[in-house]
């Protein structure tokens, strides 16, 4: 029972990270219509530029943070005004396209500042442990969803009754009679962008803080956070939250239960295991569990 | 007696299309047609030419990827469908080339119709994703089989060798020709001659067969498809079946090309079907230009040579060492992989039509010289 309960616990703060960079995803998707598979090269820059602000700058980790955040936003802002502009009313697969090659441009940007070297982020939850009862909890996990839950509670409050929230919630809606209200679009589109560059640097400074550390392979958490965000409906923020969740909780398990039951399926059989969920609930609702159908009409 | 339309005995101006056999032709105009005859001299001669290894195995890579990126171009590029999945139906493709011409020794044709096989068998078992789920959900399913099936390679011992990969011990010989060690009227070719002169027939076949079906019914319901599915269904094509077919068709010429990648580099390993190839497929195709097939061999060659100059120049080009823990700034592998993402970017942004779009503008230049515009 201890294993299992410890098992979910560090499902639950797998899941978290998945949900923060699956909601980034969701943003963008939302406003733009297209999916950023640049997150996880955001991710990596994010953390990667926390690390500088702690161990090479010297700054408080939690100022630390916020740097990296707002250094991310600006460059996922950046790239949407100069790239992504001039990209309005092309095919969804080539602006799609376009983000893959900003991953592929940001991935050897990361190794060519930084180096392949596995480095460790300055921060103060370390290995820290919390023993409640049996449980074994590692600070860094209770942040790690602690800070989930509050910036995914901050975003649902920023989308339901700030100015800008309801702005981007329209133009998700439609674009031309947000437009016709006086919203405008490029903001709206940047600012999408900013929300979401910022999200995936919290993601990845949290997971740079694990006993994993700092290593250019961070970013492809990113593409596991893919499964989660279809899982739970690609425009769909809750959707995206819930599919975290269940993607993290479900490589957790698999990964604790690797030797007892999943012995058959091979080694590392719990990397696969959020494509193979996926692949499977997308058989029976198509739009993910909380996406919107969409309605086709002749 | 004259035939209708021409005036005073002239010829009718070349561009005038008068009759159906000259409308089906694929090179109708002299100029295609001696242009077509130029490229069949450089086919044959060229190996005899150059017989530098490092320029005739560019070449050979650059033709296997054309054949892979004819694949995707007719899924992509003419169906509409996004794959991210490419790279797992050549992986598939180079393993079935393992087994049925390796372990169980068949000759080269059996190998390659059966790595098309599997590759048509595995491509429409994504054909009930295919049906039910559209765009972005299918690319994410589709990259989902890059992963999958990376763990399958990894982990059937038996066929892929695992983590460690296996060597590949097909045979390349048709007949009385061994493309291995090619002998014709006692002069001796070298591998590399011998595996050009196969692979860039196996593009032409494929570069054919291609251009071919996207010109009947089939290619012109796939294109319907494309431009809007649901139009398309209207006017009486079964949009299903359509993108099932594509997927079969194009999944099979990927594991044909996966077949002869395998086959020609002799050993295969499961790191070499990640997404980076995928990716690599897309960029291929689109700086070819997507929806035409002979786009997928402009952009294979390019794409597929870039990396081998500048693998071969590394030491001339400041800041880039050859690996992980060298001198310069950037490793090769990383440099490769950020000029595939600004290629992308490049001319999606400045050349959607890719290099195949270039091409056709000069060309329309000079047909309509001099009433050019």
């Amino acid at each position: 029972m201890t294993a299992l309960l410890q098992n979910v616990f560090a499902g639950l703060a797998l899941g978290a990270t998945y949900a923060l960079v699956a909601l980034g995803f969701v943003i963008i998707y939302k406003a733009t219509g297209v999916l950023n598979f640049a997150q996880g090269g955001l991710l990596a820059l994010g953390s990667y530029l926390g690390y500088t602000f702690t161990n090479s700058l010297a700054v408080a980790f939690g100022i630390a943070i916020v740097l990296a955040c707002a250094s991310a936003a600006l460059v996922g802002a950046a790239f949407q005004r100069v790239v992504l502009t001039r990209m309005v009313g092309q095919p969804v697969f080539a602006v799609v396209m376009i983000t893959i090659g900003l991953l592929f441009v940001l991935d050897p940007l990361v190794t060519a500042i930084w180096g392949f070297d596995n480095l460790q982020l300055a921060n103060p939850w370390n290995i820290q442990r919390v023993v409640a009862g049996e449980l074994v909890l590692g600070v860094r996990d209770l942040w790690s969803i602690g800070l989930t839950a509050t910036v995914v509670a901050a975003f649902f409050v920023f989308f339901r009754y700030s100015r800008l929230g309801v702005a981007m919630r329209a133009t998700a809606f439609d674009p031309e009679a947000a437009l016709a209200q006086g919203i405008s679009a490029r903001r709206v589109f940047a600012v999408s962008w900013a929300i979401s560059s910022a999200l995936a640097a919290l993601a990845g400074i949290t997971l740079a803080a694990g006993p994993g550390g700092l290593s250019p392979a961070i970013g492809l958490i990113a593409l596991t956070a893919f499964p989660a965000m279809i899982l739970g409906g690609l425009d769909s923020p809750a959707g995206a939250v819930l599919g975290g969740l269940i993607v993290g909780l479900a490589e957790a398990l698999t990964r604790g239960y690797q030797d007892q039951l999943f012995s058959w399926a091979g080694e590392n059989v719990s990397v696969i295991v959020p494509y193979v969920i996926m692949v499977l609930i997308l058989l029976v609702r198509p739009y993910g569990l909380l996406g919107t159908a969409e309605v086709r009409r002749i | 007696m004259k035939a209708a339309g021409t005036v005073s005995g002239g010829r009718p101006h070349r561009n005038l299309t008068r009759r159906y056999e000259q409308d089906l032709r694929l090179f109708g105009s002299p100029w295609s047609r001696a242009g077509l005859a130029g490229l069949l001299l450089t086919y044959l001669t060229l190996p005899t030419v150059l017989h530098d290894d490092f320029w005739l195995s560019v070449l050979i890579y650059a033709g296997i990827t054309s054949i892979g990126a004819i694949g995707l171009n007719l899924l992509t590029g003419f169906c509409g469908q996004v794959s991210l999945g490419h790279a797992f139906f050549v992986g598939a493709g180079a393993y079935c080339a393992s087994v049925v011409g390796g372990d169980l020794g068949l000759p080269l044709p059996l190998w390659l119709l059966a790595a098309a096989a599997l590759g048509a068998l595995v491509g429409g078992l994504i054909g009930p994703f295919a049906l039910r789920l559209r765009g972005l959900y299918l690319a994410i399913v589709t990259l989902g089989l890059v992963f999958i099936g990376e763990h399958l390679w990894r982990n059937l011992d038996g066929v892929t060798g695992g983590n460690s990969g296996t060597s590949v011990t097909a045979a390349a010989v048709l007949g009385p020709l061994d493309f291995d060690a090619l002998n014709l009227g006692g002069e001796q070719y070298s591998r590399n001659q011998g595996w050009f002169w196969l692979v860039w027939s196996l593009v032409l076949v494929t570069a054919l067969l291609a251009k071919n079906l996207v010109r009947t019914r089939p290619g012109r319901a796939m294109q319907a498809v494309r431009d809007r599915d649901l139009a398309a269904e209207v006017i009486g094509v079964s949009a299903g079946r359509y993108k099932v077919g594509a997927f079969a068709v194009s999944s099979a010429i990927a594991a044909v090309g996966g077949g002869l990648f395998g086959t020609y580099q002799q050993f295969v390993s499961p790191d070499e079907w990640g997404l980076i190839l995928s990716v690599q497929y897309i960029a291929v195709i689109i700086v070819g230009g997507l929806g035409t097939v002979f786009g997928s061999i402009l952009g294979a060659l390019f794409v597929g040579a870039l990396p081998a100059l500048i693998d071969r120049y590394s030491h001339a080009i400041p800041g880039v060492s050859a690996g992980v823990g060298g001198d310069g700034v950037i490793t090769v592998f990383a440099l490769n992989q950020m000029i595939f993402g600004l290629l992308i970017v490049g001319f999606l942004v400045f050349e959607p039509r890719g290099l195949a779009g270039i091409w056709l503008r000069i060309k329309a230049y000079f047909t309509g010289w001099p009433f050019s515009y």
